[in-house]
């Protein structure tokens, strides 16, 4: 096996395929949030017995650009009474943790460059999930601080539900993975994937069947999609904390939307589906399997009404959490007795 | 609670397969209206000319007042409308003017797609009316 490629045997070449690694994945995930648009309206659209887009190109297929389009060209309003930096800051607060969160998921195994071995993971952090679970914390600031800049009473209700959201399932959704790491013994989601190699029956959505729903359902409750979509919920909060934003800054949030169903779906086939791990090369095994979550995070949106909210906070403190601590104990006494 | 979640998502499921659509992609394909719907008028042509003997009854009846005719007589003493003229944007398509006509001179056809850019174009003339 050859030397790993760091920084220190080949800098130049470090940095190329550093930087390489860099733009794949973001031009993957920047295509797969356009497209996810646009499969989404499609596929919600037949589920309602309607056709969605049709108009713009094949299939509407160039719907996705006419409606980047729109969105850049539209006026960029900043309301008088709002704070302007902040409200400026809010989307991109939103949207960078949910990009950088990919770049410590491995897309592939080892390749060979120029007699080094490159590992098809932008980096192998050791605290792989710890990380992931910080930047999803982060993640909320953008949408508490949307909704306190934008100076609107909607906005702010959508930001203070978002915060109280995402405290209840994070709890629930970083206690699901505990069992997984006592399994796997590494936090590096490299690590992980390694410990789920070999079989299907390795991967642990059979080990731990539990912890992976618990995982799924909290995670569509972090990312605040429906049916937990109670921060933007337009029956009542007419847009939540976007209501005030328009042109760009508004697809920034809508990306962002999207850019978090694409980590969850990622981090969910990580840590349970075995990652990279199938009967094609590592890139398009975890495309599929993200590209699967992503249909069925589709499908639920298509099926299930929004939660109420006492409903949302029951589930999260008196259901999920206790589930997430009972995996854990179960786990624990497998691990330590047998 | 399980077996709803299961029962509402494979009906969903049911509905993205192919041919479980109720929405018609409309310009590229239209659905054909019932023998009985009324859409624009057109008056029934008579060998040469219209039937219509200009007896007013259809402006009489017609509740929106849309329907002007000018009566006239031919080189044989026929009565027949030197005009006759429907604003379409103040028709209600009641087809109470088909009910009164005592000659069958005016029927309704299926044709729907009355939009139009301007004013003038939303008032069918005679000549209109007849093909």
């Amino acid at each position: 096996m050859p030397e790993m490629l760091s920084l220190s045997n080949d800098p130049i070449l470090f940095i190329s395929v550093m930087v390489a690694k860099i733009l794949a994945v973001f031009i993957v995930v920047i295509l797969i949030v356009a497209y996810a648009t646009y499969a989404e309206r499609k596929i919600i659209g037949r589920m309602q017995t309607r056709l969605g887009p049709t108009m713009t190109g094949p299939y509407g297929l160039l719907q996705p650009i006419a409606d980047g389009l729109k969105l850049f060209f539209k006026e960029d309003i900043v309301p008088a009474q709002s704070s302007k930096l902040a409200f400026v800051l809010a989307p991109m607060m939103i949207l960078v943790p949910a990009f950088i969160t990919v770049a410590v998921i491995p897309f592939g195994g080892d390749i060979v460059i120029g007699g080094f071995t490159v590992p098809l993971q932008i980096t192998d952090l050791n605290v792989g999930i710890l990380y992931v679970v910080a930047m999803a914390g982060l993640g909320v600031y953008g949408i508490v601080l949307a909704g306190w800049a934008s100076n609107n009473k909607y906005s702010l209700l959508g930001g203070v539900r978002s915060a109280a959201q995402m405290i209840s399932y994070e709890l629930a959704a970083g206690l699901s993975i505990i069992a997984i790491f006592m399994l796997s013994e590494t936090l590096s989601l490299r690590g992980i994937v390694e410990a789920q190699s070999g079989s299907v029956l390795n991967w642990y959505v059979f080990s731990q069947p539990l912890a992976f729903c618990l995982f799924v359902i909290t995670s569509l409750a972090e990312i605040n999609r429906t049916p937990f979509d109670l921060p933007e919920a337009e029956t009542e909060l007419v847009s939540g904390f976007c209501t005030e934003y328009s042109s760009m800054k508004y697809a920034l949030f809508f990306m962002a939307e999207y850019a978090n169903m694409i980590v969850v779906s990622a981090l969910t086939a990580t840590l349970f589906l075995g990652g990279t791990a199938g009967p094609f090369a590592g890139p398009i095994n975890i495309l599929l399997k993200v590209f699967a979550f992503m249909f069925v995070f589709i499908w639920i949106r298509a099926t299930f009404p929004r939660v109420r909210y006492d409903q949302l906070m029951f589930m999260g403190w008196k259901v999920f959490l206790p589930l997430a601590l009972l995996n854990i104990v179960i786990t624990g006494a497998v691990v330590v007795f047998l | 609670m399980i077996k709803e979640f299961i029962q509402g998502l494979s009906i969903t499921a049911k509905h993205l397969l192919p041919g479980h659509s109720t929405t018609v992609d409309y310009p590229k394909q239209k659905l054909e209206p019932s023998e009985r719907f009324r859409g624009l008028h057109r008056l029934v042509p008579d060998h040469d000319r219209e039937k219509c003997v200009a007896c007013y009854l259809c402006t009489t009846v017609c509740p929106a007042k849309c329907i002007t005719v000018e009566a006239g007589e031919d080189a044989n003493g026929k009565k027949y409308p030197t005009v006759y003229q429907i604003d379409m944007l103040r028709c209600i398509f009641c087809g109470y003017c088909v009910e009164a006509c005592p000659v069958e001179a005016i029927e309704m056809t299926g044709e729907y797609e009355l939009a139009n850019y301007n004013r003038e174009d939303f008032c069918f003339t005679k000549e209109r009316l007849l093909k």
